[in-house]
């Protein structure tokens, strides 16, 4: 996949940053607002592909190589069973949310029935949604960059 | 006609009257028979996991096994496509 004309590459350059702070937005407050983990990383890995479109396939490898979401993905699924097991080692079973109503991080309890937002509640459901994005974010860009760049054919085109 | 259609249409009707029985026997929209668990959720979410998001609280906390085999498919499906896909020499 090459490169697409001058207008899109420009446009693409302009959108690019609102798109990537509503994924992130959505990934941050997913223990408060509609969202989470997986839609968010959805919006941020949409927003790359969309970087992946305009500016073609070998800028984007040049960029950032697939071996290292590779990294960032693994990273993302160890988080996410370490903050797992963290709950068999400090609470009572697997997936104890054991930062619930201690006095340490995202430990607030909201009273039952408020809408306000808190950022400092959820326990360790705000540090699974980092971790779930991460994974996500990586898994669905390195899906189409490594697809865009399998089946891009440099023959004719100088590197 | 021939046999075979005649057969035919009269299992469409009959399978078509016991869908539309069922469509009737349905109860309305947005009243569940069994809420007991419904009621738990949005009553001790805020207390028992502090999120005010009910949806990741359940996706998160109260079935957390769920969201685990979620991220072992994306992982497996991510794994799949990088085999097939990836270039051994940059030809």
């Amino acid at each position: 996949m090459t490169e697409m004309s001058k207008i899109v590459r420009t446009i693409t350059s302009i959108t690019f940053p609102f798109a990537m702070i509503y994924g992130l937005y959505v990934i941050a407050h997913g223990h408060l607002t509609p969202g989470g983990g997986f839609q968010g990383g959805a919006v941020v890995a949409s927003a790359c592909a969309m970087i992946l479109v305009a500016f073609g396939s070998k800028w984007t490898i040049d960029k950032i190589k697939e071996k290292k979401l590779s990294a960032f993905e693994s990273l993302g699924a160890i988080g996410f069973i370490a903050l797992a097991l963290l709950g068999l080692v400090f609470g009572v079973a697997f997936f104890n949310n054991f930062l619930t109503g201690s006095n340490f991080l995202f430990g607030n309890i909201p009273p039952t029935g408020s809408v306000f937002a808190d950022i400092n509640t959820g326990g360790v459901l705000p540090l699974m949604n980092f971790a779930v994005g991460l994974k996500v974010i990586a898994g669905l860009f390195v899906i189409v960059l490594v697809m865009a760049y399998a089946t891009t054919s440099f023959k004719g085109v100088k590197k | 006609m021939s046999t075979r259609n005649i057969a035919a249409v009269i299992v469409f009707s009959i399978v078509t009257v016991f869908f539309i029985f069922t469509a009737l026997l349905m109860h309305s929209f947005g009243v569940p028979d069994e809420s007991d668990m419904d009621d738990y959720i949005i009553e001790n979410t805020q207390e028992e996991t502090g999120a005010n998001n009910g949806v990741t609280a359940v996706v998160f906390d109260y079935r957390g096994f769920d969201t685990l085999g979620e991220a072992t498919v994306l992982f497996t499906a991510v794994a799949a496509v990088i085999m097939i896909f990836r270039r051994l020499k940059n030809d």
